[in-house]
């Protein structure tokens, strides 16, 4: 049974790493990258790898390994309580992975003389599991109680937190029963004990002391000279490869404590049980580790050396696209780039989880994948990934080195390329692109800044031109009139009396040689149209969109109407109105 | 003998630095280091909300109330060296001060995370500390180098002067601050036509032609009344005369116009603070000839008022 399911757990394991890493390759987000075959993606990935072994930034690679793999420098500058956990379950880990799940192939081969009874294996098993358990409490402590704004939980990091309690837990309750047991006793005085009669019962009576042994012979008050002559016995057969059981202080700590359900649990062999959830839950973490987030114990350090010697100018685009899918398995979830993002705030206004960095990589990985997203899901990933002022700050702190800065600019034009419109490119959001337009196809550059305009203009709708039959109030202009007039600061647009001086002054309309084409209408001429509730005109006029709220109509018109602030009130209008268009489309 | 001011403020840095503009935030630092001024970056600090006032305004005063609450609760006032954070910051300060049901409703949604906007804050450009805080004598008694015979085309930017009765940095129709702070330098700030004018960057990646068009009309206004540079103190209107003039290049006809340099570069040289603070080789387009211009200052440190005379124009 358990080398089956060994087998078995090793085979899927093996199997799910290589699928998943041939989805590196195969897989893309990466618009500037798409036209790269799986097979040149590979060869790219070769020649990069040696040219970085076979240069000095081997040494970079060397000292990335020490203070970001093994010391986790990055968690510790970002929370010493992170570090304490992630460290606690990290060397705690790998301890009980090297000193006993592999005892017989690693530390039976190394040292002489190992037995998992004695010390200093005994002692050090049970510090390893207090440490990974004192880390999962951390864990949890953390995502229950602790639980900062903004930072969500998902099934993933559940299931992961889970399985590890359960390999532990089981463990020390495995090996607490082991302790207690009358038949495991036993069996050991068979094997290793050759005592008679009152030899049997001194050292019997030594055990059940000492060695938290549930005898259904022996109990307390114990015999002194039994004892004595018992430790005399203990001393002869059994000190040489059993320390004393209380060094394992977990699980004799436990067996004390359950020391009335030993006879129980021996008769209904619950130790057998133990055993089995102890090794088939560590099978089943294992066959499922490379499909779940245990998978970044491997990919995570991966991301962390690959981005301290990947460049992004002087890098193959094939390499960079490879990587980013690789990223997407690197990424823990913890949430630390939605802590500090600039724009997280945001959410607090705008109920979209895809504003959150730590959430984007979620949508990420559906579009690698290449799911079918709801075309409603598909607008709000847009709109979460363009919501975003790419300041850099989630990729100084990502703890496994993941570029999201440049996740991000791809993932965004790979989702603009569907070519659903996106209102917010009319916002200063937008700079970033346009200071990154050289990287981008021209025609799709502009393609998503049209699409947007047009989205606002609309194409349908009252198109007035000068002569047309005079215009009609109707109660669509009212619902304006109304909004502008709620608020102190846009219903000074009553104070107008058509001077001029805002359009006058505007830089916007002084760069064309005829405004009125280019702009629609002319800032007091929106104002006007703001007076009588003509929605559909106003945000038709380019004037809206190109207005820099420079504030100089604002500052220059003699009767104080907040000029810039009823425009600016009026674009967000026109946003929303063209945003819930498009979501009844 | 160096006088330093003691001063401590929260610091509101741009999103567009990190990436674009890193030399903007090391020269801010490093002069200010110079005058004995503390800039604490707090952890929490994010972004004023000037890119979300065109999309949900709700978002935006909250970002900036969460900053200002950040300030708030560790009893500093505030520094920034962006007109966009500066005029934001502002903005809604005023908006909070002057509609108390917006201001309960923010503070509700802060208190979540426990944080307050009592409006307490005080609101400082980069300029401003300068001009009023450290003051132009301190300033000019530090100085070890000074320009001769450096044309600059002083550029305010928008938001540090309009509205006025939000911003408040200067007069809004013939401002004065700045330009003393150039020509402190021994630089001479030269008047211009469109100096006043938006540098056109709010549409950059919205409407490139007319942002670009915005921007070439202020450069050749620039270029037209003698000026050897430009001199900006906002970075988004540094990215716009820098960057973005880079990447739509001059028009054939026309000679290149001025580079762009930030206040702080300027300043720096003149206080000789170490050139891998200033990055000037990191601006986009040449600015080496700066150095030109500079010469060695014959004042005494400690008697200020020597100088006083010579850099006065």
């Amino acid at each position: 049974m358990y080398s089956i399911s060994l087998i078995a757990a090793l085979a899927v394991f093996c199997i799910g790493v290589l699928y998943k890493v041939s989805t590196w390759f195969r897989y893309t987000i990466d618009p500037f990258a798409a036209h790269i075959s799986p097979a040149g993606r590979v060869q790219a990935a070769m020649k990069g790898t040696l040219r970085v072994l076979f240069s000095a930034r081997f040494f970079t690679l060397l000292e990335v390994f020490v203070l970001d793999v093994v010391l986790q420098r990055r968690i510790f500058k970002e929370s010493l309580l992170r570090w304490a956990m992630h460290m606690s379950i990290f060397t705690g880990f790998m301890l009980l992975l090297v000193f006993h799940a592999l005892a017989n192939q690693i530390p039976g081969k190394i040292f002489s003389g190992y037995y998992s009874t004695l010390n200093p294996y005994l002692f050090l098993r049970n510090l390893a599991g207090a440490l990974v358990i004192a880390g999962l409490l951390i864990a949890v402590y953390r995502r229950l109680a602790l639980k900062p704004r903004r930072f969500f939980s998902n099934v993933m990091d559940w299931q992961m937190i889970v399985i590890l309690a359960v390999v532990m837990v089981s463990g020390i309750l495995l090996e607490a029963g082991e302790m207690s047991s009358y038949s495991a006793y036993q069996q050991m005085v068979v094997d290793y004990a050759d005592v008679e009669d009152e030899e049997k019962i001194a050292l019997e009576t030594y055990w059940v002391k000492n060695f938290a042994v549930v005898s259904p012979n022996i109990s307390e008050p114990f015999d002194p000279s039994a004892l004595t002559l018992g430790r005399e016995m203990h001393l002869a057969y059994c000190s040489e490869c059993h320390s004393n059981s209380h060094w394992a202080f977990m699980s004799y700590g436990t067996a004390k404590s359950i020391r009335p359900l030993a006879g129980w649990m021996e008769s209904k062999r619950i130790d057998r049980a133990l055993w089995y959830i102890h090794f088939l839950a560590s099978f089943v973490g294992l066959a499922w580790l490379p499909f779940s987030k245990l998978f970044h114990v491997f990919v995570s350090p991966l991301s962390l050396l690959i981005n301290a010697v990947m460049k992004d100018e002087t890098s193959d685009p094939a390499n960079i696209a490879t990587r980013q899918i690789l990223e997407l398995d690197a990424c823990t979830h913890c949430g630390t780039c939605t802590m500090r993002c600039s724009v997280g705030t945001a959410f607090e206004e705008i109920s979209n989880v895809y504003i959150l960095p730590s959430e984007k990589i979620g949508a990420a990985k559906m579009l690698a994948l290449g799911k079918d997203i709801d075309p409603a899901e598909l607008d709000r990933i847009q709109a979460g990934l363009y919501l975003c002022t790419n300041c850099h700050k989630c990729t100084d702190v990502c703890p496994v080195g993941i570029n999201l800065q440049q996740m991000w600019f791809n993932l965004r034009e790979f989702v603009l390329q569907q070519g659903r419109p996106e209102l917010q490119v009319l916002s200063c959001l937008s700079l970033y692109r346009g200071l990154n337009r050289d990287k981008i196809n021209p025609e799709h550059y502009v393609n998503i800044q049209q699409l947007a305009h047009e989205a606002v203009a609309g194409t349908d709708g009252r198109v007035r031109e000068a002569g047309q039959k005079p215009l009609k109030i109707n109660s669509e202009n009212k619902i304006l009139k109304g909004i502008l007039n709620a608020n102190t600061r846009t219903n000074s647009l009553w104070s107008c009396y058509s001077c001029c001086t805002c359009s006058n002054s505007c830089p916007v309309v002084a760069n064309y040689q005829n405004p009125r084409q280019t702009l629609g209408l002319l800032p007091h001429q929106i104002i006007q149209a703001a007076k009588m509730g003509l929605s559909d005109l106003i945000f038709k006029a380019n004037m809206l969109r190109d207005c820099l709220w420079c504030y100089a109509c604002q500052q220059n018109c003699p009767q104080n109407v907040q000029v810039a602030d009823i425009l600016f009130e009026l674009k967000n209008l026109a946003i929303s109105v063209a945003q819930n268009n498009q979501k009844n489309k | 003998m160096i006088k330093k001011v003691m001063m401590k403020f929260a610091i509101q840095r741009c999103c567009s630095t990190p990436v674009f503009l890193k030399q903007y935030e090391t020269s801010t630092d490093a002069v200010l280091r110079q005058f004995g001024v503390d800039v604490i970056d707090i952890k929490e600090t994010g972004c004023c909300g000037y890119p979300l006032k065109n999309i949900n305004i709700k978002a935006f005063v909250l970002s900036s109330a969460r900053n200002l609450a950040l300030a708030e609760k560790k009893r500093l006032n505030m520094i920034t060296f962006c007109n966009c954070c500066y005029g934001s910051l502002k903005h809604v300060d005023h908006l909070l001060k002057t509609d108390t049901v917006l201001a309960s409703e923010i503070n509700a949604k802060l208190k979540k995370e426990k944080l307050n906007w009592q409006g307490r804050v005080e609101i400082k450009h980069l300029l401003d500390v300068l001009y009023e805080d450290i003051g132009l004598e301190t300033i000019r008694g530090q100085l070890v180098k000074t320009f001769k015979g450096l044309n600059i085309a002083t550029h305010y930017g928008c938001h540090l002067l309009r509205p006025l009765n939000v911003a408040g940095f200067d007069n809004p129709f013939s401002p004065s601050k700045f330009d003393r702070l150039v020509e402190l330098t021994g630089a001479v700030s030269i008047p211009w036509r469109s100096k006043l004018e938006c540098c056109g960057s709010p549409l950059w990646g919205v409407n490139d032609d007319l942002s670009a068009g915005i921007t070439h009309k202020k450069v050749t206004s620039a270029a037209q009344a003698g000026a050897d540079f430009l001199c900006t103190a906002c970075p988004y209107c540094q990215l716009q005369f820098d960057r973005v003039r880079r990447m739509t290049g001059s028009r054939p006809d026309e000679p290149a116009g001025p580079p762009s340099v930030l206040y702080t570069q300027l300043l720096g040289l003149c206080l000789g603070i170490e050139e891998s603070s200033l990055g000037i080789e990191k601006n986009e387009m040449n600015c080496s000839g700066l150095l030109n211009f500079l010469i060695h200052t014959e004042h005494n440190r400690s008697d200020p008022q020597s100088v006083s005379g010579p850099l006065s124009p």
